[in-house]
């Protein structure tokens, strides 16, 4: 088996990727005023939404659930979907998906797919596969549109072009679409690529897209969505081919109420997107007469079998971790080297790749916990980042790393509170020759790839911990005194 | 085509090593026994959920025209009027009896894509519309909802249901036909995260809202 992520196992650290990044201050601007956006607008919706934590909790119920019961639900799905008409395949790997859905296209005779927005065709790298078979694949989604006419790569799993400005965009539109005027209001942008793309919806016989949601008990697959480019896609075209990842399956029709009402309040904060399609195997005389779907695992039986990090399958891909994460918000998406970036990408690349790849990602995060606050199945990022490190450690431990012997410290100082605490004094005494202005900016010998990277604080004269206790023993004291 | 046969064997086994295999019975009892503590009815008085329906509509954009049954022909004719609509495609279950009178109109299964996409708008009915996001959901017709760049839907008030769950107990038995919600025109977020009203989609979407 041979697990791809997009171009992820090629790509340089997170450290080494997110430096240069930092120096774009245009790409900076943008994904902070983005990120400023729909987290601000998520927190108005989510806020009037009286009951979203019994939501999110039968959510991550479902989903675990789901996951418990995974060779049921997916066997239920097949079986429904293949009554409805539908064609069931199934793929181990991102090669093995390729293969089966080049050979559909080639086989329905088609030299060109409408595709709509979907993070597993760009995991496993369709469009590359597409073309060198000559078949030619149109993003239709806009920001998609973007990426793909710019030759560049998403930088957010929602909001894929969201390091772009609208001035950006004109430029890119004008001269992929050949034209010689275009104004740079978002109005006139999404007119270009209404026009651009209106004739090929109605021409191309194929139809390619991932799924939000696949329903076990109907075998209905759901696309939720907000341009309409998504159903021009699901209904225009004669033959559709679906891709999803097995844990897109949840128990039933039922389960929507709930999902439903998450994803759109958490990605792009709205009460509702304006489009979700439903559709069932084939519908006769409304919409495609051949529908394929592949199931995909490419890593993610794997990542069920490790039982402390497979809520990291509970993801319905909704982006307010990337939102909120002060990290994210610092060096946008591509410092991930993922498709997947943010906190659900520092935990699900690595773990795609069995760890093989991407090690550095589960270092992309200050552990602050607000990913695990706004994530609506309520996955525990920090806790299976911390797993992941451990993973990590463990895989590095052969050759002697300083932040694995470091990290293997760590774990047993952070185990017991007293050697913790000793360890706090050492290090008050042992840092104040790399002090200056209350930061620690380069650590000597081997430690200096740690400082490279990173401006730690000093620690403080007292440790909170210390200071909580002083403070209520002058309190006792002041107590007693005042008695 | 046994290579894809033993695709799927092995991604089940793989699954089968990490859950051992529960039988049916357990599994439909455990999920029975999923906790749903969130809202599931309508917690408001009618007069207040017609009231949200209408106010999320126009938060979306969408326009909004109320009437009785007897004035919907009315209705429908005024809005085609204030379009200066030439040419309709009606869902193929929409009744006549909607109609303004001497109505030059086509059915959605008399005609080709192509040739839809030169109509200018659609007319049709929901099933249910859900007031606390401002949706209507659409059972078929996709395609005359999608191309036209305007789509008008008649919405009858008591279709209307305060909450996402109500709405879906009552598609629960329209569960395996093509169901569209759709929340407001065609719109995208895409460039600066600016709400920009229709893309791809009907970029006019009028609500007649039929009141008992
Ligand atoms: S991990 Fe949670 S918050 Fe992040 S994208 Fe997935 S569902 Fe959304």
């Amino acid at each position: 088996m041979s697990i791809r992520v997009g171009e992820a196992a090629e790509a340089p650290s997170f450290q080494k990727a997110a430096l240069p990044l930092l120096d774009d201050t245009q790409l900076r601007k943008n994904v902070r005023h983005a990120t400023d956006v729909i987290t601000n607008k998520r927190a108005i919706v989510v806020g009037e939404q009286h009951d979203w934590q019994q939501l999110r909790s039968a959510a991550s119920a479902i989903k675990e659930h789901t996951l418990r019961h995974l060779d049921h639900y997916l066997l239920q799905f097949e079986a429904a979907c293949t009554a409805a008409g539908g064609h069931v395949h199934w793929a181990s790997d991102a090669d093995e998906a390729n293969r089966i859905i080049v050979d559909l296209v080639k086989q329905y005779g088609g030299k060109e797919v409408i595709k709509v927005k979907t993070m597993t065709s760009d995991e496993i790298g369709l469009n590359k596969a597409f073309e060198a078979n000559g078949i030619h694949p149109h993003e239709t989604d806009l920001a998609d549109m973007i990426i793909q006419l710019g030759h560049d790569k998403p930088s957010h799993i929602v909001v894929p072009a969201l390091h772009k400005n609208r001035q950006q965009v004109r430029e890119i539109f004008m001269q992929a679409m050949g034209l010689s005027e275009l104004g740079d209001k978002p109005e006139d942008l999404t007119n270009a690529a209404r026009h651009y793309l209106r004739e090929k919806f109605l021409k191309v016989g194929i139809g390619f897209s991932g799924a939000n949601y696949l329903l076990a008990d109907t075998g209905g697959v759901c696309v939720v969505e907000s341009e309409g480019n998504g159903r021009m896609c699901l209904t225009l075209p004669d033959v559709l081919i679906t891709v999803a990842g097995i844990e897109k399956v949840i128990p039933g029709f039922r389960d929507l109420e709930i999902f439903l009402q998450l994803l759109p309040r958490s990605a792009t904060g709205e009460r509702m997107n304006p489009y979700n399609s439903l559709w069932t195997g084939v519908h006769d005389g409304d919409g495609p007469q051949h529908f394929h779907i592949v199931l995909l695992d490419n890593g993610r039986t794997r990542i069920l079998a490790d039982p402390e990090s497979r809520q990291t399958l509970h993801c319905i891909r909704c982006g307010a971790c990337l939102n909120t994460c002060p990290v994210y918000r610092q060096t946008g998406g591509h410092a991930y080297g993922s498709i997947y970036a943010g906190p659900i990408g520092a935990i699900l690349t690595p773990q795609l790749f069995d760890m093989q790849h991407s090690q550095s990602l589960p270092y992309a995060s200050s552990l602050c916990g607000a990913c695990y606050e706004v994530c609506p199945v309520k996955i525990n990022i920090p806790e299976v980042l911390i797993h992941l490190r451990g993973r990590v450690v463990r895989e590095q431990q052969s050759g002697a790393n300083i932040e694995a012997m470091g990290m293997k410290a760590m774990a047993n100082i952070f185990a017991s509170r007293r050697r913790f605490e000793a360890a706090q004094r050492l290090g008050r005494i042992g840092q104040w020759p790399f002090v200056s202005e209350g930061w620690v900016k380069h650590l000597p010998g081997m430690l200096g790839n740690w400082t490279s990277v990173r401006d730690l604080q000093s620690m403080p004269q007292q440790s909170f911990r210390s200071w909580w206790r002083d403070r209520k023993k002058s309190a006792v004291a002041k107590e007693k005194a005042d008695a | 085509m046994p290579e894809a046969t033993n695709t799927r064997e092995a991604i089940l086994s793989r699954i089968r090593a990490t859950n051992p295999t529960a039988d049916a019975a357990v599994c439909t009892s455990e999920y029975q026994a999923i906790e749903r503590a969130y809202q599931q009815s309508a917690s408001m008085d009618r007069a207040s959920i017609i009231r949200t329906f209408i106010e999320r509509l126009h938060e979306y954009d969408a326009n909004v025209t109320e009437t009785s049954v007897d004035g919907i022909a009315t209705a429908i004719a005024e809005i085609l009027n204030t379009h200066s609509q030439k040419s309709t495609v009606l869902a193929d279950n929409f009744k006549q009896q909607f109609l303004p009178a001497d109505f030059h109109c086509v059915r959605e299964s008399q005609i080709t894509k192509e040739q839809l996409n030169t109509i200018e708008g659609a007319i049709s009915e929901c099933e249910v519309a859900i007031a606390h996001t401002g949706t209507i959901i659409i059972r078929g017709s996709r395609q005359i909802t999608l191309l036209p760049d305007r789509y008008l839907c008649v919405v009858s008030e008591s279709q209307v249901v305060e909450t996402v769950p109500e709405a879906i107990a009552v598609l629960e038995k329209f569960a395996a036909e093509p169901l569209t919600f759709i929340s407001g025109p065609s719109a995208t977020a895409d460039i600066e995260m600016t709400r920009i009203r229709g893309v791809h989609g009907p970029r006019i979407l009028d609500i007649v809202l039929v009141r008992d």
